[in-house]
């Protein structure tokens, strides 16, 4: 079979159907959120290193950081999409 | 195993749906159980480019019913004797530990996976931006020390990051509270849009200023929205932004 072509390769352009300009009043560019919310809507894009689950590494993340709920996208265990030990 | 684990925090735990079922990529060393020569493991190795089917291991955390998984593309990367090292971009929920048992079948000779890291889930990948736990310990101690905010703003992202995959609709400021309170997204409230949208696609319904809203489902394709004007284009699934951030400037029932 051929190499078909993954998500993170389509490419896609935006369309303009009407045109309003946002008021900066309200809501912010992301990167311009006051920290606590900057936290509360972060995400870390964590190098999960061998050994502990994938769900102890948030943990972990979750007490460091001091956040009352961390979750991870996606289990990557020592069977790798098994159940962890 | 290691490698990208993308961790989202607090409000931003909302997003992880749209990254559990984004495609992976993994580099992984296969050992083989006696030697194969490199052709023919290449020749195996594209064989199981496409749809695969696959039966999840006896200690999986999914019913064990035979189900495809498409491979996007697999890649030998380097061969010392019996190890193989090969990088494979797949969708969510392959099992690459079988995936390499099912190699080692069609090569006549066996292998098992001897090692696994993750180089990709949807849009994270090994880059500049990617911490590990004692980065995080460390610049969060930083932080605390000497109260400079840039620590924490460079290795945590904003939640928009997760999904820069997911096609998009972007939508009036008039449009957004009604949509934090769950309202489906109609017609004339849509801005701008993504080319290759179909109706039932997984959408982000976004601000002019690039906050995510809500995870929705298009009921319509980009086509489709650009000409119409009325009707809902996509139904609200999973609200991100709180409520209240812009204006309500829609009538309740009440």
């Amino acid at each position: 079979m051929k190499r078909t072509i993954p998500p993170w390769e389509v490419r896609r352009s935006l369309v303009t159907k009407a045109e309003e300009e946002t008021d900066p009043r309200f809501g912010c560019k992301p990167e311009d959120r006051p920290l606590r919310d900057y936290v509360r809507f972060g995400v870390v894009n964590l190098d999960k290193p061998p050994g502990p689950t994938s769900h102890e590494v948030a943990a972990w993340l979750k007490r460091i950081l001091n956040v009352e709920r961390a979750g991870h996208g996606g289990t990557l265990g020592a069977y790798a999409g098994e159940i962890p030990k | 195993m290691t490698g990208v684990l993308p961790t989202a925090l607090e409000e931003a735990t909302k997003v992880i749906q749209a990254l559990l079922v984004s495609g992976k990529e993994y580099v992984c060393v296969m050992k083989l159980h006696s030697k194969v020569s490199e052709d023919r493991i290449r020749a195996v190795l594209e064989e199981f480019q496409g749809e695969i089917y696959q039966m999840p291991p006896v200690r999986a955390s999914v019913k064990r019913r035979l189900r495809t998984r498409k491979i996007y593309y697999t890649e030998l990367l380097e061969t010392v004797e019996t190890d193989v090292l090969f990088k494979v971009g797949c969708e969510a929920g392959t099992y690459v530990r079988k995936l390499v048992h099912d190699m080692g079948e069609a090569l006549g000779c066996g292998a098992h996976m001897r090692e696994l890291r993750r180089t990709r889930a949807g849009p994270f990948v090994e880059d500049g931006d990617m911490v590990t736990l004692h980065d995080v310990f460390y610049r969060h101690s930083i932080w605390q020390e000497t109260g400079d905010e840039t620590m924490l703003r460079r290795f945590i992202q904003p939640m928009e990051k997760a999904l820069e995959l997911i096609p998009k609709i972007y939508v009036r400021d008039s449009a957004v509270d009604a949509i934090c309170h769950g309202a489906h997204l109609a017609a004339p409230g849509v801005l701008s849009l993504e080319t290759e949208i179909k109706a039932k696609d997984a959408i982000a319904v976004f601000t002019q200023k690039g906050e995510a809203v809500a995870l929705a489902e298009a009921t319509a394709s980009t086509e489709e929205i650009l000409r119409m004007g009325h009707g809902f284009v996509a139904k609200t699934e999973r609200v991100l932004m709180p409520r209240g951030l812009y204006p309500k400037m829609w009538r309740g029932s009440s």
